[in-house]
């Protein structure tokens, strides 16, 4: 089975957001990038299947900078064969300028499935998996909690309110991950120690918004403080008195 | 002078509600472009409900009818909607940001190579150009965006463009469709247990934390989420569903669902920081729980500190009383 | 209480580490947040080690690290093995001297000193976790000097014959392999100390776990009984000879150790910092007040000195140039400071910090055996003493 799958390096959810100098990006001092929860799914299901056929190739796939190889490296390590990066100034706030470059590279690439995260969690745009099939006329199922693969066709199923919808898809397909769909290895260490050796082709890409269509960054801002709250009272004794500020005061109820 | 496309969403043949937020949104965007809102359903036959839209701001509302577009069929979806964008000449497209707006809009924006900003919490035009204020890093942060082209796609976050009464003439239409639904089917739905709503959606979210001590005693929030009268979605803390207590589905925060009810119980949950990013954008937060000290007070509008063994059931009647 | 561990980085070390040691750091990390933390504070009170975590720790490669790919091992360098030690011992010190035990004093005898059969043999076994070993040194009466050693093995035609018995042998009672010291000549004659692989299921080898531990209680310590246990002259470790050899192998330990006091240290520090801000007293965070303040400042200051002398301590090993007096130096330094740090946090945390939910006494207590064990830190004390001054305060 060959399978790329495409990653991005995030912030670490974890860190506290502070808006840089230039208003309108995140302040990287002393952040922490991880590889994107969800591509890890991706990453993880890549591995599954390329072992269960016991053939195959994962190509690991990033748009960004250089920094970007580090997390290529973590795919590498928990087991993927290569990884590539189209190195681009970081930054945009453009998912049809990255899917557009993604297709180019995967265009040719006579991959059997191509695997997203559903969503990267710093810009939480959700749209770059789809975007890359749409660009590719690839059919795509986004969100998958689980997966199956008989032949040349696959069924997933998707959450979606108050119920989970079951899909079947032609191969070859992208697919974006969701979590619950398995559970992502570690990089084991000596995985940490092959991934250097294995190889990671850099190519440069420049990332446009084409025919004066895009998305521009204005201001980053941190939501505004809410309103210090109150301690009602204590025990089931303070009930009544919630339910009443809930009605009057807030009027939620 | 630029109309506005507002994607609807139907299942089973009837409205969803959310799609009455789309219409609010597109209003509110068509007033300041200067243009019409027109609706568009894509379902199998008639859709129950899709004159609402009218009573929200839709000039028209299209129903376009396939086959294939009883349950959501992604790849006809997308070519459909593009198309009536494009034939259109539409300035913008909205959607809602459900679990089918996540899936579709992307499509979208990619077949007509349009901008697209995704999961939008704010509206407006500066200068005939849309700007839209979207949450990214889990809710600690916002950006406002220019979205520039034509058109450009937009989906809104459920439950923050609350439904305003501004009705138009909403004139109804029907059209089929040709060609075939798409490589992709859904083939069927598996539902979910009867009566619940999803956490992103609901106007009121009770979740439930370690300080519940063990899964069965997630029972206790059921019973609260159901005095509420099928308004209330049951949430659950990162810890309980990594505990495997409840499913991720029920997840808000980090890696889980963020969430903008009106409403948000807090029960038995510290208030780690990775759950407040996730529901620190509601209305209204209570918290309940028996440290005093615990960090979720600060977030918290309204406090009981106790023990929400007691506290809960007697919260449960109370709620029960009003919804009678 | 489930917040990820962020580390703690006052002097940003992380610049001076590899890519390689911190992605080795951070899976680690990662996986005690995950797997050990919400079993450890049970695991302590019930008095067993995790077991079940073992697969787990061999599939990351967390058994001899340090020793070559060749036998089934991560082949990492030793800053590599150092930050693996430190995280494991951020989760707990019983955790971390399983680990120690593992690589540095059951794989690394074999590896130095071992036969190639020997290492083709037991290595791969070992570094997948499918044997467990033990290092049979102390004895009931001869801790502090090992020297002094009454365990002896006597030549036969087929191998060898040992008696005698041996204490504090941590994963004693489920090892299934043990590197026994013995004398092979007279009982005054160190020189004749030798090392000896035994399977613990041979005949007249009992292990039975020593009870009411108030300390280590996530970990299986044991006393050893060797009754007329006969073994193979392949069980003998041709290259081992003299206190030297098992001292050696301590060395070894005593590297991880320091590195697995940072750790625990930082764990203490980060819960105390965390409860100081959250917890509330007289109007405001208790982390307000002077007294607290002086607690966490002087925690941050001996974290931050320790990190700094075992990374250059690590440095120094992977360049084949350290010392047991330089590890000497870093054990007796860091676990000292280590065991001040919980017990200025489970004092920070109050009425709370006796709670096995907080983490600061099962490491204050914990840490009073890696306090004790591989060198007492008076013996470390000597050790520097002598290296000092050339003169030996031993005896």
């Amino acid at each position: 089975m060959k399978i790329a799958v495409c990653i991005k390096r995030v912030a670490d959810s974890e860190t506290r957001a502070k808006v840089a100098a230039d208003g309108k990006s995140l302040d990287e001092a002393g952040v922490k990038f991880i590889l994107n929860p969800y591509d890890e799914f991706a990453v993880e299901e890549a591995l599954k299947r390329k072992e269960a056929a016991g053939t195959g190739e994962v190509v690991v796939i990033a748009v960004g900078a250089a920094s970007s190889q580090e997390t290529i490296r973590t795919a590498l390590a928990m087991g993927a064969d290569r990884g590539v990066l189209l190195q681009a100034d970081a930054g945009t706030a453009d998912p049809l300028a990255v899917a557009r470059v993604l297709a180019a590279e995967l265009k040719d690439g006579g991959y059997d499935l191509i695997l997203f995260g559903k969503m990267a969690i710093d810009d939480y745009h959700q749209a770059i998996g789809p975007m890359t099939a749409q660009l590719l006329d690839l059919p795509c199922v986004t969100a998958i909690t689980t997966l199956t693969i008989a032949g040349t066709t696959g069924t997933a199923e998707r959450e979606i309110e108050g119920g989970v919808e079951v899909v079947t898809f032609p191969l070859p397909a992208v697919l974006t991950a969701d979590k619950g769909l398995n559970e992502p290895r570690y990089p084991a260490l000596k995985g940490i120690m092959a991934a250097k050796k294995k190889p990671l082709e850099v190519k440069p890409v420049q990332l446009a918004a084409t025919g004066g269509a895009g998305l521009e960054v204005l201001a980053m801002s941190l939501p505004p403080d809410r309103k210090e709250g109150r301690i009602v009272g204590e025990g089931a004794a303070a009930v009544a008195e919630l339910v009443r500020l809930l009605r009057e005061e807030a009027k939620v109820l | 002078m630029s109309n506005v496309l507002a994607v609807l969403e139907q299942r089973d043949g009837t409205l969803r509600k959310v799609s009455l937020e789309v219409v609010t949104g597109a209003r509110r965007l068509a007033d300041a472009l200067g243009g019409t809102v027109d609706a568009l359903v894509l379902a199998s036959g008639p859709v129950q409900g899709a004159d609402q839209a009218a009573a929200c701001g839709a000039d028209t509302i299209t129903t376009a009818t396939h086959a294939g577009f009883a349950r959501y069929s992604p790849e006809g979806s997308a070519r459909v909607i593009a198309e009536r964008a494009r034939s259109g000449g539409y300035g913008a497209v909205v959607l809602a940001a459900t679990a089918t707006g996540k899936d579709l809009a992307p499509r979208v924006a990619a077949r007509l190579g349009a901008a697209f900003a995704s999961e939008v919490t704010g509206m407006g035009v500066e200068g005939g150009t849309v700007i839209a204020t979207r949450p990214v890093l889990a809710g600690k942060a916002q950006l406002k965006v220019k979205v520039t082209g034509t058109p450009v796609v937009v989906s809104l976050r459920p439950n923050v463009f609350t439904p305003v009464q501004n009705p138009k003439a909403g004139a109804a239409q029907s059209v089929a469709v040709p060609g075939d639904a798409g490589r992709v089917v859904v083939q069927e739905i598996k539902a979910a247990p009867a009566g619940s709503l999803d956490v992103a959606e609901a106007a009121i979210v009770v979740s439930g934390g370690r300080g519940l001590k063990e899964p069965a005693n997630f029972a206790l929030i059921e019973k609260l989420v159901q005095a509420f009268g099928g308004r209330a979605a049951l949430g659950a803390s990162r810890a309980v569903v990594d505990a495997g207590w409840r499913p991720h589905g029920d997840q808000v925060g980090q890696t889980g669902k963020t969430v903008s009810p009106s409403l948000y119980i807090a029960v038995g949950i510290s208030g780690a920081i990775q759950h407040l990013a996730g529901m620190r954008t509601a209305k209204c937060i209570v918290a309940i729980n028996k440290d005093k000290d615990a960090p979720i007070f600060k977030v918290a509008d309204y406090g009981i500190v106790g023990d929400l063994f007691e506290i809960v059931p007697k919260l449960t009647e109370e709620i029960g009383k009003l919804h009678g | 209480m489930t917040a990820k561990f962020q580390g703690i980085d006052f002097y940003s070390m992380d610049g001076l580490l590899s890519e390689e040691e911190r992605a080795v750091r951070d899976t680690v990390r990662s996986w005690v947040d995950d797997h050990l933390m919400p079993v450890i504070g049970e695991c302590y009170i019930e008095g067993r080690f995790p077991k079940q975590l073992i697969p787990q720790m061999a599939e990351l490669g967390l058994f001899g690290a340090n020793l070559p790919e060749e036998y089934g091992c991560a082949g990492l360098n030793n800053v590599a093995y150092g930050l693996i030690m430190q995280e494991l011992e951020r989760g707990d010190s019983g955790v971390r001297s399983f680990a120690s035990v593992q690589g540095g004093l059951v794989m690394y005898p074999i590896y130095a000193f071992g036969s190639d059969e020997q290492k083709k043999q037991w290595l791969p076994q070992l570094a997948s976790g499918k044997l467990i070993g033990c290092f049979g040194l102390t004895e009931p009466d001869f801790g502090s000097n090992p020297g002094g050693m009454i365990t002896v093995a006597k030549e036969t035609k087929t191998g060898w014959v040992l008696n005698g018995a041996k204490m504090w042998i941590t994963n004693g009672s489920t090892a299934g392999l043990a590197i026994v010291w013995a004398k092979t000549g007279s009982l005054d004659d160190q020189s004749s100390i030798r090392g000896f692989i035994v399977p613990t299921d041979s005949r007249g080898f009992t292990a039975k776990d020593q009870k009411g531990k108030l300390s280590l209680r996530a970990s299986d310590t044991s006393e050893l009984v060797l009754q007329d246990v006969q073994v193979g002259k392949d069980a003998l470790l041709p290259k081992s000879g003299g206190l030297k050899s098992p001292l050696m192998c301590l060395t070894q330990a005593r590297y991880g150790i320091a590195w697995g006091a940072i750790g625990a240290a930082m764990a203490c520090f980060d819960e105390a910092v965390s409860y100081a801000k959250n917890r509330v007293m007289f109007g405001k965070p208790i982390g307000g007040f002077q007294i607290q303040q002086a607690r966490l400042a002087e925690m941050l200051t001996e974290i931050t000195k320790a990190q700094l002398l075992c990374l250059q301590l690590g440095r120094l090993k992977d360049a084949g140039t350290m010392t047991p007096q330089q590890v000497s130096l870093a054990k007796r330094n860091n676990v000292d400071m280590a065991c001040e740090c919980a017990r200025e946090a489970r004092r920070l945390l109050g009425a709370n910090g006796i709670l096995a939910e907080y983490q600061s006494m099962r490491h204050l207590a914990n840490l009073e055996s890696v306090y004790t064990y591989e060198g007492t830190h008076d013996v470390h004390t000597l050790v520097l003493g002598q290296e000092i001054t050339g003169l030996s305060a031993f005896n």
